[in-house]
């Protein structure tokens, strides 16, 4: 079962919520695995304490051109969407812009194209001392592409059926996180009661329901004073699985890389019946579906 | 006319709320510099939110185009299928189908169907705005959910912002920047005067801004510091503090936690205008003046 976490806004808390899930069932001996999508800025082993023994580099193929092969008609250039091929006289590669779609290879009538990786980031995984199977991605600085690295994470979804695999969505509503949470089961939405919150909710709730996929709402930092976000959730079916408190000592642990579960003990035993909550759910849906 | 950005790494850290109000005071104490301003955080835009402006230009933003398959053309050889690297072709009821959310519209599939059955279709992925405020012109735009480009939306607001801005002597541009440090980032880091790294005291903070710092390196940005909530971590403030010492960074603002902040949102204002006394607003104060002495000396 893949359940991700995601929220539009940033800071939220989805690395709180999701590491405390993590956390949560592999206490009651559910067979946990983690996946932190977030490779620009993940921070889910800050709270988890994997030990990292396994790491692959992720590579993506950019055209080399062998000159004395090329012709420079030019065909490569014209077929590359990205503007990623200059002909100056020769074909000049731009790596950075390069999809590595395979168009220019394809393209090039004298066979003088062939591919070479170049590493654009990694991916590290491990067990955490509560036995979470842990993986994560990470950009290479200067590196402008986070999906292949997040797709490469993916392939490491564990497909047994008693397993729950807990993935952390990076912010925002564009392409990382649809790689992120695209073929998920169930997706968890984390807002804050305020204007920022649930402007940013909306966005991410929609993107969910162009993907057809079932959600619910996890409101952190909950305080009174914004009703909208509630009104919101009612109007659009939304439900609210969780709230959790705000409280300026659990901003102080969460800083300091402690769990949500292990703040409080009422916190512990609602991530455990949120998975029971989330079952139910995933259940309801393939049925009406 | 230079390029003051506000970034990052972790998301959630008060970009947006700060610069809000380095824009409301730019506008106020400094009408020479003739002060606009970008929202570069095109998949959560949250900026607009904070300035009450209104929208003199609207236009609309294509993304790469999305391939569509007629399926009364298409043969079922499977061609499309083995040569798409996104995994964009899926098999439902027998039917090879594309998935818009998957496509990178590279058209390696339209150029290469031997009944011609793929089409390459527009696709609107977003909008841009001009829009006017009192505090100066807006440039802002919203991804539409899902889309890619964010990068390349990104470049195309900056480009007019620049345009305007050179030719109507506006003396800076201040970018709120987006979350992250890939594609989005970088279109909004590149060509900056200054980067100003906004970290909040916690070990996931530190972690992601010494990212974002990299970053700025990499791309030979110059930047500097200001810790937010600086006040809920004493420990972790005191470490970035040593930390940005051990590299010759400047720390430029401790700025406390403050809840008005949150109240002044909710009033659609930035900190500065709502409570311009408070301790919180002295801070940002101090921050402004700091960084228009970097900028302009």
């Amino acid at each position: 079962m893949n359940i991700a976490i995601a929220s539009g806004k940033g800071g939220t808390g989805k690395t709180t919520i999701a590491t405390s899930l993590a956390h949560a069932l592999a206490q009651t001996q559910i067979s946990t695995q983690f996946y932190d999508c977030d490779v620009e800025a993940p921070n889910a082993h800050i709270f988890l304490h994997p030990s990292l023994t396994q790491e692959e580099k992720v590579e993506l193929l950019i055209p080399q051109v062998n000159e004395e092969k090329c012709t420079s008609c030019g065909k490569c250039a014209s077929v590359c969407q990205y503007n990623a091929i200059l002909i100056l006289g020769k074909p000049l590669i731009f790596p950075e812009l390069c999809h590595s779609c395979g168009a220019c290879l394809l393209a090039c009538p004298e066979s003088a194209i062939t591919e070479v990786p170049k590493q654009i980031g990694k991916l590290a995984s491990g067990f955490t001392p509560d036995h979470i199977h842990f993986h994560h991605g990470l950009l290479d600085i200067g590196q402008p592409m986070a999906v292949p690295i997040i797709s490469e994470l993916k392939q490491k979804l564990s497909s047994q059926s008693d397993h729950i695999n807990i993935i952390d969505a990076p912010p925002g509503t564009s392409c990382p996180v649809v790689e992120t949470i695209r073929n998920t089961d169930f997706v968890i939405l984390v807002s804050e009661p305020n204007p920022f919150g649930l402007h940013d909710l909306k966005l991410a709730h929609q993107l969910i329901q162009e993907l057809n996929l079932p959600a619910g709402l996890i409101i952190n930092k909950d305080e009174p004073g914004f009703s909208q976000l509630e009104e919101y959730c009612r109007d659009n079916h939304l439900d609210i699985l969780m709230r959790i408190p705000f409280k300026k000592e659990y901003s102080h642990q969460i800083s300091e890389g402690k769990l949500l579960d292990q703040l409080d003990p009422t916190l512990n035993t609602q991530f455990t019946t949120l998975i029971k909550t989330i079952k139910n759910k995933i259940h309801q849906s393939k049925d009406s579906a | 006319m230079k390029q003051l950005v506000i970034l990052s790494g972790k998301g959630g850290t008060g970009k947006t709320s700060i610069s809000a109000s380095l824009i409301h005071l730019a506008a106020q104490n400094s009408k020479q510099l003739n002060p606009l301003f970008l929202d570069a955080d095109v998949d959560a835009a949250n900026l607009a939110l904070l300035i009450d402006n209104t929208p003199i230009e609207l236009h609309e933003f294509y993304g790469s185009k999305i391939a569509h398959i007629e399926q009364s053309s298409c043969i079922a050889c499977g061609k499309c299928k083995t040569l798409c690297r996104f995994n964009a072709i899926d098999i439902k009821n027998n039917q090879f189908i594309i998935d818009p959310f998957a496509c990178e519209g590279c058209q390696v599939c339209f150029d290469h169907c031997p009944t011609q059955a793929i089409s390459m279709q527009e696709n609107l992925a977003g909008h841009w705005y001009r829009s006017e405020s009192k505090f100066g012109p807006f440039y802002h735009a919203d991804l539409r959910p899902g889309q890619e480009n964010s990068g390349k939306l990104i470049s195309k607001i900056k480009s007019q912002a620049k345009q305007i801005g050179e030719s109507n002597q506006h003396q800076l541009l201040i970018i709120d920047g987006p979350p992250g440090i890939g594609c989005p980032v970088i279109s909004a880091i590149s060509g900056a005067s200054l980067a100003l790294i906004v970290v909040e005291p916690s070990i996931s903070g530190i972690h992601d801004m010494k990212r974002i710092l990299e970053t700025a390196h990499h791309f030979k940005i110059p930047a500097m510091v200001c810790i937010n909530k600086a006040d809920l971590n004493p420990e972790r403030t005191a470490e970035i503090k040593a930390y940005c010492q051990s590299q010759e960074l400047t720390v430029l603002a401790e700025i406390p936690f403050d809840p008005a902040i949150t109240t002044a949102m909710k009033q659609n204002q930035p900190i500065t205008q709502y409570q311009p006394n408070s301790k919180t607003s002295q801070a940002i104060q101090q921050l402004w003046l700091k960084l228009s002495n970097s900028l302009f000396q």
